[in-house]
This record gives structure tokens, sequence and C-alpha cells, in this order.
């Protein structure tokens, strides 16, 4: 019999924390700071619409870019937080998650050869999706010293003349780094001069934390035109298993996205669509009360970290820290597994998102304040005995 | 800075202090000056247990009384509220827009105890024209808190 598979598919790696999640899966009683998702149930009045839909039997298929409504909506979500603008009837694709946006956003753009530059540590698909996509993804590996934001410097060094793509990965999963409105600016400049295209996932952006807002790279002067920008409903309003985002951008690059989204999808859930419309109108203050809770959540887990006297420098987003192991003297991997083992505290290690992740682990704060106090004190007591070992 | 304040601790009165200054980013002085404002200015009126006593096995009986009254020349409904209120086993008093004047939630051991409040000390009261009790059969969320068993963590241990 002939080989069934397909060599592209068959080099890519499984994702790195697909072994761990088996490891702690088998562990009743674990606490877990691995998860990459919010801890709060989406708000009952976007639920309620949900089952009011069903109620009302749309269970029909929505056009393919999405409903109508939902993408008007979008449009002025965006206009009035990040004075973006999109017309709804071409600029705007209701996607299934923001995960599928990413992958189709990648095939409406890349040629064989093109190149796509991934910063990481970063969520873990941009780099499949650009190989699924025939590109060849090259890395830029983030600095703790920058705080994982990603410098002009860094992105020059990168190109080629085959660059084409550049995925911008901020507030960040798994680092927990935001990009300010000087940093944007200064990649905006790179990316005009050497003429690239962005993604930009912007998929946390309602959770960031200090006094600036979230900016979009889009916003920038001449960028709108370069950027496909990635959004969705899973964190901001704590939306995961409705599987639904959209990505934003201009017409050319939108239409041929709509295309694969046609072919291999149809169209998003429509419960999850009119659920959507209702977060969308009325989930503001939903939003702020997260966001409040895990503003004091990142304050609390980042003072105990110093406390122990664990290096992590203060994540401006998201809900992950990403504090530094590397003077424990072991992998991240190690560090992961025998936390696991000796105290039952589940945290990610940091190569699962890039090579560059090594010597870091990725820590949620999804989680209430009684597991990250019990998950702080069993972290501690555990680095207390590395460090009596050691001397 | 009191806002928040007030919105973690009317959720979880038991917080520390040191743990709500370094939530708010502030001092533990800033907060304890704030607490003792606020308890000064009786905007913290106190800091109570919510308890489920279904399931203690203490039994308990909680009604809520639907009262006319006439107010009285002079005094309003206040002082007829406060004959009311000054009561120990009365839970709550408030007074109320529509149909009727006041809501008192009223606490007792048996529905007869209840009852004996409502005949002996309620009804007899000069200004009060009516009363109309309700009891409570089971009690689905108190305090912005659901009754039932809190929700389990569904989420998958690990994900990206």
């Amino acid at each position: 019999m002939r080989n069934p598979l397909s060599k592209t598919i068959v080099e890519i790696e499984p994702s790195g924390i697909r072994k761990f999640f088996d490891i702690v899966n088998e562990m009743d009683d674990a606490i877990s700071l691995g998860v990459g998702e919010p801890d709060f149930d989406t708000p009952w009045h976007i639920r309620d619409e949900g089952i009011y839909s069903l109620e009302k039997g749309r269970t029909f298929y929505t056009s393919n870019a999405g409903l109508k409504e939902l993408k008007i909506e979008i449009a002025k979500y965006l206009e009035r937080k990040y004075k973006l603008t999109y017309d709804y009837s071409q600029e705007v694709l209701v996607t299934v998650g923001g995960s599928e946006a990413i992958d189709i956003a990648m095939r409406a753009m890349l040629d064989p050869g093109d190149e796509v530059l991934i910063p990481q540590p970063s969520f873990v698909s941009y780099l499949p999706c650009a190989v699924l996509a025939n590109g060849s993804p090259v890395v830029i590996e983030l600095k703790a010293e920058h705080e994982f934001r990603l410098t002009a410097e860094e992105l020059e060094a990168a190109i080629t003349p085959r660059s084409k793509l550049l995925v911008m990965p901020f507030p960040n999963n798994p680092t927990g780094a935001i990009m300010r409105r000087q940093d944007l600016e200064e990649i905006a400049r790179v990316v005009r001069a050497h003429d690239l295209f962005v993604i930009s996932d912007e998929i946390y952006a309602e959770l960031t934390y200090g006094d600036e807002a979230h900016v979009s790279i889009a916003s920038l002067p001449g960028m709108r035109e370069r950027t496909v920008l990635i959004n969705g409903f899973s964190k901001t309003y704590a939306m995961t298993g409705w599987r639904l985002g959209y990505a934003c951008g201009p017409r050319v690059i939108l239409e041929q996205m709509l295309k694969i989204h046609q072919f291999a999808i149809m169209c998003a859930p429509t419960t999850s669509q009119y659920a959507a419309v209702e977060a969308l109108k009325n989930g503001d203050p939903d939003v702020e009360r997260m966001r409040e809770e895990y503003d004091g959540r990142r304050r609390y887990l980042l003072h105990r970290f110093r406390e122990m006297g664990m290096e992590c420098f203060e994540p401006y987003g998201a809900f992950y820290m990403f504090p530094c192991i590397r003077k424990f003297g072991m992998t991240s991997e190690e560090f992961a597994e025998k936390l696991l083992n000796s105290e039952k505290v589940a945290v990610v290690p940091g190569t699962a998102f890039g090579a560059g992740g090594e010597g870091f682990i990725r820590v949620s704060y999804a989680s209430s304040l009684s597991d990250l106090k019990k998950a702080a004190e069993h972290i501690e007591r555990f680095i207390g005995r590395l460090g009596l070992e050691k001397e | 800075m009191r806002e928040k304040i007030l919105a973690f601790i009317e959720k979880n009165s038991r917080i520390e202090v040191k743990e709500l200054a370094i939530m708010l980013g502030v001092t533990e002085e800033a907060v304890l000056n704030e607490l003792e404002a606020m308890e000064q200015e009786h905007v913290i009126c106190g800091y109570h247990t919510l308890i489920n006593w279904d399931k203690t096995g203490i039994e308990k009986v909680t009604a809520m009384i639907e009262v006319r009254v006439t107010p009285q020349r002079g005094m309003g409904f206040d002082k007829v509220a406060e004959r009311i209120y000054n009561y120990p086993e009365v839970e709550s008093v408030y007074l109320i827009s529509g149909g009727f004047d006041f809501m008192v939630t009223l606490e007792g051991k048996t529905l007869r105890e209840v009852s004996q409040f409502v005949s002996e000390k309620l009804s007899p009261l000069d200004s009060v024209l009516s009363t109309k009790t309700n009891f409570i059969l089971k009690k689905y969320k108190d305090h912005g808190t659901i009754m039932a068993e809190p929700a389990k963590d569904e989420r998958m241990k690990i994900a990206p």
C-alpha cells in the first residue's frame, strides 16, 4: 500500500502542550494554572440570547461572511474601541474562532517560498498554519530583556527579500507582553519600508492593564491597507466554546479569505453568532468586570512571585505570567513536570510556545483567587526545596 | 479606590487587608484608612456571613410580609417603620412603591412562631391596615449568590 499521508502534515510537530496535557489529566486533584481560557462562564444575557435563538428555530446557515447584524456590530465595536473603520459588507468576516482566521489569512496571502515572520514565544498555531499555507516560517525570538516586545531591530534583522508577512501576536499568549503605541509605530515604519503585510492577532485586546488602552497596529498611518486584524469573542466575553472570531482587513484580502471560508467552513455557528450580537451590544460592563478581576489577580500573583524570589517582568496583557526559572538549573519541561509531580500544580513549559520559551513557564491567572493562593504556596514550597538542594 | 474596595469585600469580606492592597496596587495603610472611614460613615454596616440554613438541619422559616399602613401625621412612614424594625425577629424592612407600603422579612423557628408574630405584634399596631404573609418555600439565590452547589471548573486542565 502507498503511504496515505502528506509529507507536509507528517513533518509538522504536534502541539507541545499535548504531551503535558496527558500527564495532567491523569491527576484529578491538581491545581491547574495551565489553562488558556477564562475561568468565567459566558455572561448569562449572552447565553440567554443563544438559547433564545435556538427556541426561535434559528438553526439555519447564515451567509458565508456571517450575519449582517453581527458584522455591523463588529464594525461599530472596532470603531468605538480602537478607532478602526471597516465596511461591514466587504471588510468583515466572521470565523470559527480566531484560529480559523489565522489559518485562512495565511492561506490567502502566501505563495510557496514566501517567508512569514513569527515572533516567539507565541500562540501555537502560527507556525503550523504558515507551513500548511506553503509559507516558510521565520522565527524571531523575543527577548526577556525587552519584556518580550518585538523591536524594530529584531524585525529588521529577520527580513530577507522573501519576507512577506509579519505575525503580530500582542497582547501576547504566553508572555503577557503588550506593545505600546510607540513600539507599534517603530514596527509599522519597518513594515512599510519593506512592503510587508501584517496579521495582527488581537484576541486579547480587551485584556490590558494599566492606564494606556490597547492600540491596534491597523490604526497607524498606512497600516490599514496592509493588515489583517484578527479578534474574537473567546477571551473578551469568556466564550471559548462558542468558537467565534472574526477577521477584518482590506477587501482584496478578505475576498480571498472568504473563498476559503466558504468552501471549507460554510459559515460560523449560527447560535454563536446571535449570542455574539448580544455580547457586542450589551457586554461592555461584563468585560470591565472581568478585566478588573483579572487585574487584581495579576497584581496578586506578581507580588507573590516576587516575594518568593521568582524572576518575572510585569505583564500588562492577556492573563498570563511568564516567570524565568533558569536559576533552578532545569529545563522548562523538567521544572513543570517536577512541580506537577511533587506539588500538583500544573503550569505550561515555555517551550510549548517555541524554542525561545526555554527557561520560562507560562502561568495563567484565569483561576479563582483561592486557587492562585494555594498554587502560589505550593510553588513557593517547591522552589524553596530546590534552593536547599542546590546549597 | 472606595468603589473598588467595596466591590472586592462585598463578595468576600474575609479577604485580608494585605491581599486587598496588593490587588488594588495601593498600600495596606491606605486600604485600612479607607475601611475605617467607611465603617465610621456607616457605608460599611457589617461583615455578615451568608448561610444556607437548609443544609444545616436547623429549622428556619422565612416569611416576606406585605404590610399596608396609614402613615402618621407629621412623621410619614419612618415612625411606623421604626416600630416594626425594632423587633429583633424582623430581618429587614423596606418601604415599597406599588400596592402596599412595607416589605418586611421575618425569620422564625416555626410557621407558628412567624404567624404568632404577625397576629400578635404586627397586625395590632395602630397604623397597620392589613398584612399579607408569604412564606418562602425555597431559596435559590441570596445576596447575589446561587444557593445550589457551586459549579465545578470543567475546563480542560491544560490548553494553549
